[in-house]
């Protein structure tokens, strides 16, 4: 006979609002009517997000496993998802920006055909985005509070295919939109296969799904069973692949570029924190017996994906790009607080994937903004001078910057000190070095931009900054301001992040 | 020990928050700006004497108090926050900055009531206490150096507040480079002090060379670099010529700035290291030697002046020359150091406010060649100006006497010879102070008329003789009142941990009598010669005679000071410069480029990895899938 699953709702809360949220937008977007969808829609969405947020806060002291052990529930796991909550927030806020539009009316017509035209020429927009990053949302809820390989997977794909699709979504460059989105999907779709192929083979070592049966398995055998290996690399390929470590980042320039700019901030932010959060539940806690056999891989891996971002960033041309690159930098950068595999590289990592979130999603913001009459205008040297024609907004962009690049005052430079001396504490100087010789470079590539906008004449081609309307303003607002108290007065969230940042024992 | 105060930082944070205020106001803040500025410091005030009597409430040795600021980073042993400190020797400046300070923005309503930009020179007024509060009340090396930095960016803007005219800009811009120089000496203490003592607080520096962490080369390196800054602020030999160019501000801020307070914040800082120059004694020795120089330096130019300003300015630096001297002598030396300072602080920001009062009167007119008789004309800044006169050159029973008179007396107790050099040094100061005073006032004040055609003088508003009244009282009793009993020696006694009574149980090498005796003869030679060259009946040529000595000619022209620096570093500066521009360009920016484009072409070869084509980025994945396998692989084995 079989027993109902015992489910503890309230320690699920976040998860299930945001996905039960996300079907309904599915329903208003089949019932109500094309002119009311928008204002239902955001209202829905942005209810999600707050109660949420609500039900996270409510999680603060919940330590333990539930859904009969498929999910934990700690400290880190309401961290995560209070930070992904607020960039989700962030994102919807720039996609329900309707002062200029960034996604196709219609994104079933095919590019160019008629029925592109009539979609364009009624003035109307779908609105299926909302229920989509919803999903998203809800799967990053759920991945980094994963505790068992198929509820892993499960979010894994509930946060990847919305965001394939997204990626698709761009009004202007339809064909490098869809391109991205296809691209994204089919790498995706291999990655994912990685991943289930090592989920597969732990399972057949372990003889179970669940973190701590594969935990207590390697306990009990320290060893080097090949099943073992084979699973674990193929895992670790799976989640490399999501946080754009190389070599499997060739996906993230491309798709950063192709997706509207509103989706990229929201994935840059969003997949970044839960990706990293999945990471570091599996190799913090999970696997962390074995460290000595992963931190050589994540050392390698790391310092590559500094070196490739970086160096690569340099000869870029299109700010979308340079930004990507500036996303894989950060990824290697992060995987040091991976390495450093210290309770001050746990809680370096959280606080690098908080003040990198505010400021990545604030620059994106900010490239909303840079149009002409064709859209958006990502060619670096067209943003030549916008410091001379728009002085507010090329000032945020740079505070932005200098916040990737690390400057002292800004919450980049608090994060980058608090995980390279994470590193350093646990000895790894190796990737210490790389990383401030890495920031080096990257200070060159950002500080060029800063230069191009500030010691150039502008240039007349019709490139101008859009006034934003108030959505748009309050996210570039917001993470402006983020960035500047996280870099000034960051003690409180150091603070709370150390008291609160624990794994579920066991 | 200490107790904590919670108003602190309102010292501090009103004047900021007003200079912040007032200078973003914009234009629509003109007609109250300078009210704004006033009440602000006035506000400060009313907190320093709060503070100043709930401090005399507490028992001696417990009236430190702290304020924690706030904590900025901490993680594990890295701590950095702010706190503030304020104790007895700070409490003096307190006092000194906030009650001058806000006679001065009194002063200055008047004084600059014709200048457009009144509200931004009020902004620039606050943003100076606000900084000078800073100085003095935090608990570090770092937040000094903050607050040492802050008065010198308010001192470079308000000396060149008239920046219209060039030769003010570079007077302001001179200032700026001396004072850079010392500030490399701050910034070299503070790394020494963290290297040493892993500290850079003053107590945790205290406590480090009382624990003998520190080598006796660290700490007269330290010592030394401290002496440097302190030289770079105070217009001290070897950099003092910026002080003379200073004047080239509004005469509120002569007198605030480079009169009463910024130019002092050396003796502050040595006073407060006192614990690293008493047991460094190369650096103490050092401390004497510019202090013993400057102070007949600065008086020598000042026999050569017939800028009114510059005159002053050139006082002013001889008097802190005594001050430097004074704490250089150790633990006896210091209280006299910070009396002769708050003295000071008195009756030369009221000289000051009396020649800005005179130059209101004469149209602006600094020469003192074309004064005279001006006591009839302006009775008012006639009296304050003498009385600041009386207390500058150590008459009996004003200010100046008391303070001069101590510093005389234990540079005499120094001992052997070294004793007898700094005593007649200083009592030879004391006679050509009399002198070049005499001068000044004799010139401004008394003989026949050789003003300018035009020229009506008139006695200045009450606003700014009001200000000008007080620190005449200050000038007339300060001394009296801080040496009764000698209770400003016992109040900073906690301070300095020196043994009370230092001075008078020693065995002296004169009595004390006598010391006084042997000043006021030195004061009355003094007074004599100038009267005898510049008295009644004796005709002052309005245009500087030229046949003069050689002597005159290299005083006048500041003892050569700006030619010694243009032929010592400027003129190899430029060469450096040169040389070392064609260094950059050939070398350095050679390597630059190279490292650059061979980056760039690193980064294009590796762009092209990046295809666009899905079936190479999948080989990619295959590839590091493998390779992470391998890896995993080879590690366990």
């Amino acid at each position: 006979m079989i027993t109902a699953p015992k489910i503890e709702y309230g320690a699920l809360a976040p998860v299930l609002i945001v996905l039960a949220c996300a079907v309904l937008a599915v329903l208003v977007e089949a019932f109500v009517s094309r002119r009311q969808r928008y204002v239902v829609q955001t209202s829905l969405s942005f209810a999600a997000i707050a109660l949420g947020f609500l039900a996270v806060l409510l999680n603060k002291d919940v330590s333990g496993r539930f859904a009969e052990g498929a999910v934990a529930v700690d400290g880190v796991t309401v961290i995560l998802q209070g930070t992904i909550l607020i960039f989700a927030l962030l994102g919807l806020l720039l996609i329900a920006e309707r002062g200029f539009q960034s996604f196709t009316a219609q994104a079933s017509a095919l590019p160019g055909s008629a029925d592109e035209q009539r979609a364009l020429a009624s003035g109307l927009q779908q609105t299926e985005v909302f229920p989509l990053t919803l999903f998203a949302v809800g799967g990053a809820l759920l991945f980094p509070a994963a505790n068992d390989l198929i509820t892993l997977f499960v979010a894994l794909e509930v946060l990847s295919l919305p965001l394939y699709l997204m990626a698709g979504l761009s009004q202007r460059r339809r064909l490098l939109s869809q391109e991205a989105g296809l691209k994204y999907f089919l790498l995706g779709a291999f990655s994912s296969a990685f991943f289930l192929f090592g989920s597969a083979f732990l399972y057949g070592y372990a003889g179970t799904t669940t973190f701590e049966g594969i935990k207590s398995v390697i306990r009990a055998s320290p060893g080097n069973d090949m099943y073992l290996m084979v699973g674990l690399s193929m895992l670790t390929v799976g989640l490399l692949f999501k946080v754009s470590a190389a070599p499997f980042h060739s996906w993230t320039p491309d798709v950063y570029q192709g997706a509207p700019t509103p989706i990229t901030a929201f994935m840059a932010a969003v997949t970044k924190v839960a990706a990293f959060g999945a990471i570091l539940r599996i190799f913090y806690s999970t696997i962390g017996g074995m460290v000595w056999t992963w931190r050589p891989v994540f050392v390698v891996v790391s310092i590559l994906t500094m070196a490739v971002g970086t160096i690569i960033a340099i000869a870029q041309k299109d700010v979308k790009r340079v930004l990507a690159y500036s996303a894989i930098a950060h990824s290697g950068f992060l995987l040091t607080g991976i390495v450093a595999f210290n309770k001050s590289g746990l809680d370096a990592t959280l606080l690098y994937l908080a003040t990198y979130g505010f400021t990545t999603l604030g620059t994106f913001a900010v490239v909303t903004l840079v149009r002409d009459a064709g859209g958006e205008v990502t060619d670096l040297n067209r943003w030549s001078g916008l410091g001379k024609r728009s002085p507010l907004i090329a000032g945020i962009f740079t505070l932005f910057l200098l916040a990737l690049a690390g400057i002292p005052l800004t919450s980049g430079f608090i994060g980058k000190f608090a995980i390279f001396s994470a590193a350093y504490e646990s000895g790894n100087i190796s990737v210490v070095i790389a990383g401030v010789l890495a920031s080096a470079v990257a200070a060159f590539f950002y500080i060029r931009i800063v230069v191009l906008m500030y010691f150039n004449d502008p240039q007349e081609d019709g490139t101008s900054v859009v006034i934003p309307s108030p959505v748009t303003a309050l996210t570039i607002g917001i993470c402006a301001v983020a960035t500047l108290v996280l870099g000034i007065f960051p003690q409180p969230v150091i603070n709370m992040i150390n008291s609160l940042a624990t794994f579920v024992a066991g | 020990m200490n107790g904590t105060s919670q108003m602190l930082v309102y010292l501090i944070a009103i004047p900021l928050f007003s200079a912040a205020f007032l200078l973003l106001g914009g234009r629509a803040l003109d007609k109250v700006g300078h009210i704004i500025g006033t009440l602000a410091s006035s506000a400060a005030f009313v907190i320093g004497l709060l503070e100043f009597f709930a401090m005399l409430g507490r028992a001696p040795e417990n009236r430190g108090v702290t304020q924690r600021l706030f904590t900025w980073i901490e993680v594990g042993n890295f701590n950095v926050g702010a706190s503030l400190f304020l104790d007895q020797l700070s409490m003096c400046f307190v006092l000194l900055i906030t009650g001058v300070g806000t006679l001065i923005h009194i002063y200055s309503i008047a004084y600059m009531s014709h200048d457009h930009d009144r509200r931004r020179f009020f902004a620039f007024l606050n943003l100076f206490i606000a900084a000078m509060l800073l100085l003095v009340l935090g608990d570090s090396y770092l937040s000094l150096y903050v607050g040492w930095e802050g008065v010198g960016l308010a001192s470079y803007l308000l000396i060149g507040f008239w920046n219209q005219k060039p030769a003010y800009a570079t007077a302001a811009k001179k200032a700026f480079v001396a004072n850079r120089v010392g500030d490399v000496g701050l910034s070299l203490a503070v790394m020494i002090a963290f290297v040493q003592f892993g500290s850079v607080s003053f107590s945790g520096v205290a406590e480090g060379v009382e624990a003998g962490k520190a080598s006796s080369l660290a700490l007269n390196c330290l010592g030394a670099a401290l002496l440097l800054a302190a030289v770079g602020k105070s217009a001290q030999f070897p950099l003092q010529a910026w002080l003379g160019d200073a004047m080239a501000g509004p005469t509120p801020v002569s007198a605030l700035i480079h009169a009463a307070t910024m130019v002092t914040a050396g003796v502050y800082l040595i006073s407060r290291s006192h614990f690293v120059f008493d047991v460094a004694t190369i650096a103490q020795t050092l401390v004497l030697i510019v202090g013993a120089i400057t102070l007949l330096f600065g008086a020598i130019i000042g026999m050569a002046k017939d800028d009114i300003k510059k005159a002053l300015a050139a006082s002013t630096m001889s008097q802190i020359g005594y001050m430097i001297l004074a704490t250089g002598l150790g633990p006896v030396g210091y209280a006299f150091a910070m009396m002769h300072l708050l003295t000071h602080g008195f009756f030369k920001a009221g000289m000051f406010l009396g020649a800005g009062s005179v130059m209101h009167g004469m149209n602006d007119e600094v020469d003192m060649r074309k004064y005279g008789a001006l006591r009839k004309y302006m009775p008012i800044t006639f009296v304050t100006f003498g009385l600041g006169y009386l207390a500058i050159i150590g008459v009996p029973p004003f200010a100046g006497f008391y303070s001069k008179d101590k510093i005389i007396e234990i540079a005499l107790d120094a001992g052997g010879a070294k004793g007898i050099i700094l005593g007649s040094i200083t009592l030879l100061g004391a006679a050509i102070t009399a002198f070049y005073m005499s001068r000044v006032m004799l010139m401004t004040f008394f003989g026949s008329k050789r003003w300018d055609a035009g020229t009506h003088p008139h006695e200045s508003p009450s606003l700014m003789t009001i200000p000008m009244i007080i620190l005449a009282i200050g000038s007339v009793t300060a001394g009296f009142i801080f040496n009764m009993g000698d209770r400003f020696v016992k109040f900073l006694e906690p301070v300095f941990h020196s043994e009370h009574g230092g001075h008078g149980e020693k065995a002296h090498l004169l009595p004390p009598i006598v010391v006084s005796a042997l000043a006021l003869t030195a004061v009355a030679i003094g007074v004599s010669i100038a009267i005898a060259k510049y008295g009644r009946g004796k005709e002052i040529p309005t245009v500087a005679p030229s046949d003069v000595s050689v002597w005159t000619k290299v005083a006048r022209r500041d003892l050569l000071q700006d030619d010694l620096n243009e032929a010592l570093f400027m003129r190899p500066g430029q060469e450096l410069t040169k040389a070392l521009a064609i260094v950059d360009e050939k070398v350095i920016d050679g390597a630059v480029r190279g490292v650059g484009s061979l980056t760039l072409d690193v980064a294009s070869g590796v762009r092209k990895t990046q295809t666009g084509f899905v079936r190479s980025y999948a080989l990619w994945i295959v590839v590091g899938a493998l390779a992470i396998l391998a890896a995993i692989t080879l590690v366990t084995l």
